[in-house]
């Protein structure tokens, strides 16, 4: 009887130290990865190949959706802002909305499912297949010759696909709003320019994509190289590597926000 | 187009600079076991004394002992699930006994540092069970791995290195296709190319001739005997196959239940008089292996479940 | 695929990448106009800043000049400091008029101003003496009510006109 009454309770107990378990592993894994850094900066073609893979791969659907998303701020922005009379403050709308959240953020999620769950897979697979182990066997350490290149690429794609992201975006509110509404030019552009600051709104939303694309790369490693070695195993790891991934992003998101305004 | 390719190549440069150089080695342990050289005998590549390993508190091996001499091919055989797997990893250090020395070209594993560890995986090739070709490599680069990751040849000596080890196994004309092409047979068989790509003094076949036709099975046989031969290499099969292994090895290690319960050439193997290899020759379902599991007596448990409901 | 292929295409990724960050910084943002070129440095006092923020513009009829350097409060005068850049080319008479001005009704506010008579000019590390205060809203509706309170003892239809006035 106690233990049926009890059971929920237990079972709350153990999720939680089976999180905080896994956040340490997480944290060991992570630190293991930066001491077998080595090989990646000896050898960068290494880097170079996941850049290409990681990086160059998802440009694609990143510059598809910065565009519409661009496009889409533009009209929700024009239609909002013409009420109070400021269509003209639609280009300062649409560059701080994407350079300061939507950039960083849609690009880190949008890598998460693109580039981070295809990293989870195939780090499973090659360890449920015993490549790791096979490397290892072989002298070659799995750590530095797989996981920290990923890393590593990881880390430099994030923020070009964020900057390209919001590059894009703006293009397409500058299309939404200057080409297909209307609103003059000069004053998107100029008003744009003067309420754009490049330390406190380019750089901030550089630094963000910078941490964000840290930990989707190692949250989708850390899940690969984690997974149970079975079919069922590697494909729940991909799955939490999207839910994690994108909690962690947008619990962050808010954390370095609220950091970044408050040193302001 | 120039102007991207030299930006990759400037991005490879500034990062090569040896000022970036983060490397950090993780020392698993740091102490030594010393012993005495002369407490093993010159003709024996690896020894096991008294060897204990368990998974966590389930025992799966208890005090093995087992020697193999320089040049042989020993079969190590039993059950599933007895422990075979686990003596192999136990030598290539991939696991650390709980007790007991494994001896390795008369240097104890369990006290080599991670660097000494790789130095001396050089010198192990292993065959794994499904081949564990890298995927995302051609036959070519799966075998050519170990030699870029280890060697600094040139290229077109790695090239006439790979193909001679493929020419070796058979599978030269095979060399541009990827392994997702290849049959369970074919890629065992490059995977086998790939462990002697260095040449290595001692080999590991875990389980070789699971899941293959008659042809492949006796292909992988003949493979692993001449390779043995002509490379003069010490090889140690995992398997539970008795009659193709018979063929081909010098000697046979029986294990049962995380023991050696037999041992002897082929020869003697075949004329044993001992129940449990008669039992594991003759494929009996029931004798010295029980057909059970150990449990508690069948009434014990029907009653204690009619109790429970 | 090639190793140079990869460099290529890495190449290409990069330089996109880098190229996109350039443009967020002179394109969208101030970076390329932040710049106004060598200058002098001139300070005003102030009773009211205001919302003014360091880099915002000093304008004269409307065109900008220089740009605030530094904001700080001094605790002799008890009043705000605001020492600003403004461009080598252009000078400015000793009684010349600083305001604190704001671009639209919303909009950001920067220093104006207004040039005076005098034939001496502001050299670097002059401070002008004729300031004008920010319009704190706050302040402006005290006054209004204050004025309006004093209306309101002569006539008491004062009030409901206000507020029709303002509907309109």
């Amino acid at each position: 009887m106690m233990s049926k009454l009890f059971s929920p309770v237990r079972k709350l107990g153990h999720a939680i130290i089976d999180a905080v378990l896994r956040l340490g592993f997480a944290a060991r894994f992570f630190v293991a990865v930066i001491m077998a850094s080595g090989t990646s900066f000896r050898r960068f073609s290494l880097v170079i190949r996941e850049i290409y893979i990681e990086g160059f791969m998802s440009l694609i659907i990143i510059s598809v959706s910065g565009l519409f998303v661009g496009m889409v701020l533009g009209l929700q922005g024009y239609n909002t802002l013409q009420r109070f009379g400021s269509e003209s403050a639609l280009g300062v709308l649409v560059a701080l909305s994407l350079l300061r959240e939507l950039g960083p953020v849609v690009a880190a999620l949008l890598f998460a499912s693109r580039a981070g769950t295809a990293m989870t897979a195939e780090i499973g697979l090659m360890k449920s297949t015993e490549q790791l182990v096979a490397m290892d066997m072989m002298a070659v350490n799995p750590l530095s010759r797989v996981i920290a290149p990923k890393f590593w690429a990881g880390v430099i794609s994030m923020p070009l696909l964020a900057a390209i992201f919001s590059a894009v975006g703006i293009f397409g509110g500058y299309l939404i709003g200057v080409r297909f509404i209307g609103v003059d030019a000069g004053t998107f552009w100029s008003q744009m320019q003067a309420q754009v600051d490049v330390r406190t709104d380019v750089l901030y939303g550089v630094y963000k994509s910078f941490v964000f694309g840290i930990v989707v790369t190692v949250i989708a490693l850390f899940e690969g190289f984690d997974a149970p070695p079975t079919a069922e195993g590697v494909s729940r790891a991909t799955t939490r590597t999207v839910v994690i991934s994108s909690l962690a992003i947008l619990v962050l998101d808010f954390v370095l926000t609220a950091f970044m305004l408050g040193g302001n | 187009m120039n102007l991207f390719s030299t930006l990759g190549a400037v991005i490879r440069v500034v990062a090569n600079c040896p000022l970036i150089k983060l490397e950090c080695a993780i020392q698993i342990s740091s102490c030594c076991y010393i012993i005495p050289l002369s407490a093993m005998s010159i003709d024996k590549l690896v020894e096991i004394t008294d060897l204990n390993f368990s998974y966590s508190s389930r025992p799966v091996l208890r005090g093995v002992n087992l020697s193999v001499s320089k040049g042989s091919i020993v079969a190590i055989m039993g059950g599933s699930g007895c422990g075979k797997t686990t003596l192999l990893r136990l030598i290539g250090g991939m696991i650390r006994a709980s007790s007991g020395v494994v001896r390795v070209d008369g240097e104890e594993i369990r006290g080599l540092r991670r660097e000494q560890l790789y130095e001396m995986r050089r010198r192990m090739g292993m065959l794994f069970q499904f081949g564990a070709l890298f995927t995302d490599l051609s036959v070519f680069e799966n075998v050519a791995f170990p030699m870029r990751e280890h060697t600094d040849l040139p290229e077109a000596m790695i090239a006439d290195l790979v193909l001679m080890k493929l020419n070796a196994v058979g599978l030269r004309g095979a060399a541009r296709l990827m392994p997702s092409e290849l049959s369970g047979g074919m890629s065992r068989r490059v995977a086998l190319a790939r462990a002697i790509a260095l040449d290595p003094m001692l080999m590991m076949y875990d389980e070789p001739f699971t899941g293959l036709d008659p042809i492949s099975l006796g292909i992988i046989g003949k493979l692993i005997r001449d390779l043995n031969d002509a490379l003069g290499t010490t090889s140690i099969l995992v398997t539970h196959d008795i009659h193709e292994s018979l063929r081909i090895v010098d000697y046979v290690y029986f294990i049962s239940e995380g023991q050696v319960v037999a041992e002897g050439t082929p020869d003697e193997v075949r004329h044993s008089t001992s129940p449990f290899v008669e039992q594991f020759i003759n494929g009996r379902p029931d004798g010295p292996v029980p057909f059970h599991y150990p449990a508690p007596s069948f009434e014990e448990d029907l009653r204690l479940e009619a109790v429970r409901s | 695929m090639e190793r140079s292929t990869y460099d290529l295409w890495v190449g290409i990724f990069v330089a996109a990448g880098l190229a996109a960050l350039l443009v967020l910084a002179f394109k969208a943002g101030n970076l390329g106009a932040s710049d106004i070129g060598p200058g002098y440095t001139i300070k005003a006092n102030f009773d009211d800043v205001g919302g003014l923020k360091v880099r915002a513009p000093v304008k004269a009829s409307g065109v900008v000049v220089g740009r605030v350097t530094e904001i700080r409060f001094d605790p002799v005068r008890y009043q705000a400091l605001v020492t600003m850049k403004i461009n080598d080319a252009y000078r400015f008479p000793m009684d010349t008029t600083a305001s604190i001005l704001t671009s639209g009704l919303l909009g950001d506010q920067y220093i104006g101003l207004d040039a005076g008579g005098d034939s001496v000019m502001l050299k670097d590390g002059d401070t002008i003496r004729l300031t004008q205060s920010a319009v704190v809203l706050e302040k402006l509706i005290g006054q209004f009510l204050f004025n309006k309170a004093g209306e309101g003892g002569k006539t008491s239809a004062g009030l409901p006109s206000t507020a029709k006035a303002g509907g309109s």
